[in-house]
């Protein structure tokens, strides 16, 4: 379902414009990302869509048709919505807030629970969470429910008002990560606020970056925004490291993978000269041997020098940048989808890449 | 006689103890329906007042008033307000329940303003209509803080009763009177015992309900910090 802004403005009664002659066309099935300073509209523009706030002048077409020609109670339960500090009902356990839709819809008690059910594992939730009250989950778990109880509708349609903001940056990455496995299997209509660029980044198929007075400064995909800032605001915005940042969207297919030798923690590691990466017997990397280090014996985890972050093949260059410079080795350690240790990669092939690229940086 | 015979003697008289069973069955009534009415009275003002920021103020005003009234001469005004004869005890039910709700109309707006934003947008978000979200989520989560008002309010009905008894309803007021008129301490110093015990009782229910209200707010402090979600 495709959601269309059409000279949307919305002027709240105390005068403040808080969105400025909208158009915008968020497409079916893609993240679109709303970005920008605090102040700047994007809750705003975000309630417009379900009519929790309704706009001055212009028009928003949810697949086609005109917001305002639906019940807005009627349109909100077939659109999901996912607030800040996850806004649960403190008062009902998790399953029935998950089931808080469902049952609003008039589905029987039975088959709304069961529903609730299978989302809680749907957003990674152990069931016995589903006793709980809000009160008595981490603040991840709490974002995660949340997100189970705007899936519950069943609706092509989901916002998201700053979902992660309150949490940590660890467990803000990984439910980062989730929404983009959900979305690869849903393949939603999402519009997502966030005021942090990199969360816009990672999620966005598309980000409209807003400024203060509610107006539109750029719509594009993320690649192209960082690369191509319209003006100012848009390049003071995405900021000077935005380089780095465009390293995302280039893939490292073309980074030559080397061989390296390794040593199986357990085993008898004998002696080299050189920098050799410890395995444990799945494979999978456990840190570096340094040159000429003698071991008497078994290679234990404590022989070993820790190694530097892991890049996983397949994944955005910029992990491979990441891994070969915090290595001790200075070899960026790659790994195959289960955590294998396939081989390494110097900081300089990984440069080699980025400068041989036909467009520099580009998704 | 010592007071001890005197109230062996009074509690002795099969009369006597049917008055006294009759007198606080009259004031569980005369105390309760209107708390129960104040309450319901209360909460619709209450609503008012959220869904009408601009009467706040009027309202809150209009039940400061109505609490400084006192309760005798509410209790003679208002047969002839509403029509109802003097010893009606619907005087004093009617009486009781403005007395309840102009009590409770300050905590009812305060736990109402006391349910967070968020809980009320998201509410909204999933698709309640105000009517249902009213009643199912923003008054469930005032009980807590309504909870306290409710307490004061049902000991302030239990002892407004006995004043009753002047205009001839007052459960176990009458006692009192009864008492004084006939210089006998016994049905005075069982009324007042009994006074004391029914809002002791009346209390712990209350404090005994409210937990079953409000299961959710007796979890420990929310978990701060994680390593992973
Ligand atoms: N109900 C309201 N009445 C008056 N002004 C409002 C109201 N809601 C929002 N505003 C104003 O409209 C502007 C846009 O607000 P909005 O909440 O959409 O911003 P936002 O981009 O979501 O900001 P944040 O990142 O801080 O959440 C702000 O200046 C805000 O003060
Ligand atoms: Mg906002």
């Amino acid at each position: 379902m495709g959601i269309e802004f059409r000279g949307v403005t919305k002027k709240y009664p105390d005068g403040t414009v808080a969105v400025d002659d909208l158009n915008l066309t968020i497409e079916d099935g893609t993240i679109t990302v709303f970005v920008g300073p605090s102040g700047c509209g994007k809750t705003t523009s975000l309630r417009m869509i379900n009519r929790m706030v309704e706009p001055t002048s212009g028009t928003i077409l949810l697949d086609g048709a005109d917001v305002r020609d639906s019940d807005a109670a009627l349109l909100r339960r077939g659109i999901g919505y996912v607030i800040q500090h996850a806004g649960l009902f403190p008062h009902r356990t998790v399953l029935s807030n998950v089931a808080t839709v469902p049952l609003l819809s008039g589905w029987d008690k039975r088959k709304a629970r069961e529903r609730a059910a299978e989302l809680l594992e749907t957003v990674g939730l152990p069931a016995e969470l589903g006793k709980r009250y809000p009160a008595q989950l981490s603040g991840g778990q709490q974002q995660r429910v949340g997100v189970a109880r705007a899936l519950a509708a069943d609706s092509p349609v989901l916002l998201m008002d700053e979902p992660f903001s309150a949490v940590d940056p660890v467990v803000r990455e990984g439910l980062q990560d989730e929404l983009l496995r959900l979305q690869s299997q849903l393949g939603k209509t999402i519009v997502f606020v966030t005021h942090d660029i990199d969360e816009a980044v990672r999620l966005g198929d598309k980000v409209a970056v807003l400024r203060v007075g509610g107006r539109l400064a750029q719509y594009g995909t993320p690649a192209d925004v960082l690369r191509h800032p319209v003006d100012d605001f848009v390049a003071g915005f995405v900021g000077k490291d935005r380089g780095y940042r465009g390293l995302s969207f280039l893939s490292a297919g073309d980074v030559l993978v080397e061989d390296v030798p390794t040593v199986r923690v357990g085993g008898a590691p004998g002696e080299s000269a050189d920098w050799r990466l410890a395995v444990n017997d799945e494979g999978e990397p456990r840190g570096w041997l340094p040159p000429s280090s003698t071991v008497d014996g078994e290679l234990s985890e404590s022989d070993l020098v820790a190694g530097g972050s892991l890049y996983q093949q397949g994944t955005p260059i910029r992990g491979a940048l990441d891994a070969a410079l915090s290595s001790p080795a200075s070899l960026g350690v790659v790994v195959d989808a289960d955590g294998k240790a396939i081989g390494v990669v110097t900081a300089r092939q990984v440069l080699d890449v980025i400068e041989n690229h036909p467009q520099g940086v580009t998704r | 006689m010592s007071f001890l015979d005197e109230l062996g003697q009074y509690l002795g008289s099969a009369n006597n103890r049917e008055q006294i069973v009759d007198t606080l069955a009259e004031h569980c009534y005369l105390a309760l329906l209107p708390l129960v009415l104040g309450i319901v009275l209360a909460i619709a003002i209450g609503w008012l007042g959220r869904a009408w920021p601009r009467a706040r103020g009027v309202i809150l005003v209009l039940a400061n008033l109505v609490y400084t009234i006192p309760s005798l001469a509410l209790f003679v005004v208002i047969p002839s307000l509403i029509g109802t004869k003097m010893l009606d005890s619907i005087n004093v039910v009617v009486a009781l329940t403005l007395y309840t709700a102009a009590l409770l109309v300050r905590p009812v707006l305060d736990a109402l303003d006391a349910v967070p934003p968020a809980v009320i947008a998201s509410a909204t978000a999933m698709g309640y209509r105000p009517a249902r979200r009213f009643l199912t989520v923003e008054l469930p989560l005032a009980v807590p803080v309504l909870a306290a008002g409710v307490r004061v309010a049902s000991v302030s009905n239990i002892s407004l009763v006995s004043v009753g008894a002047l205009i001839g309803v007052g459960g176990l007021g009458v006692l009192f009177t009864d008492g004084f008129q006939r210089e006998y301490f016994s049905p005075i110093v069982v009324g007042i015992v009994l006074t004391l015990l029914l809002a002791l009782v009346v209390d712990l229910l209350l404090v005994l309900l409210r937990r079953l209200l409000t299961p959710w707010d007796r979890t420990p402090a929310p978990v701060k910090t994680e390593v992973a979600a």
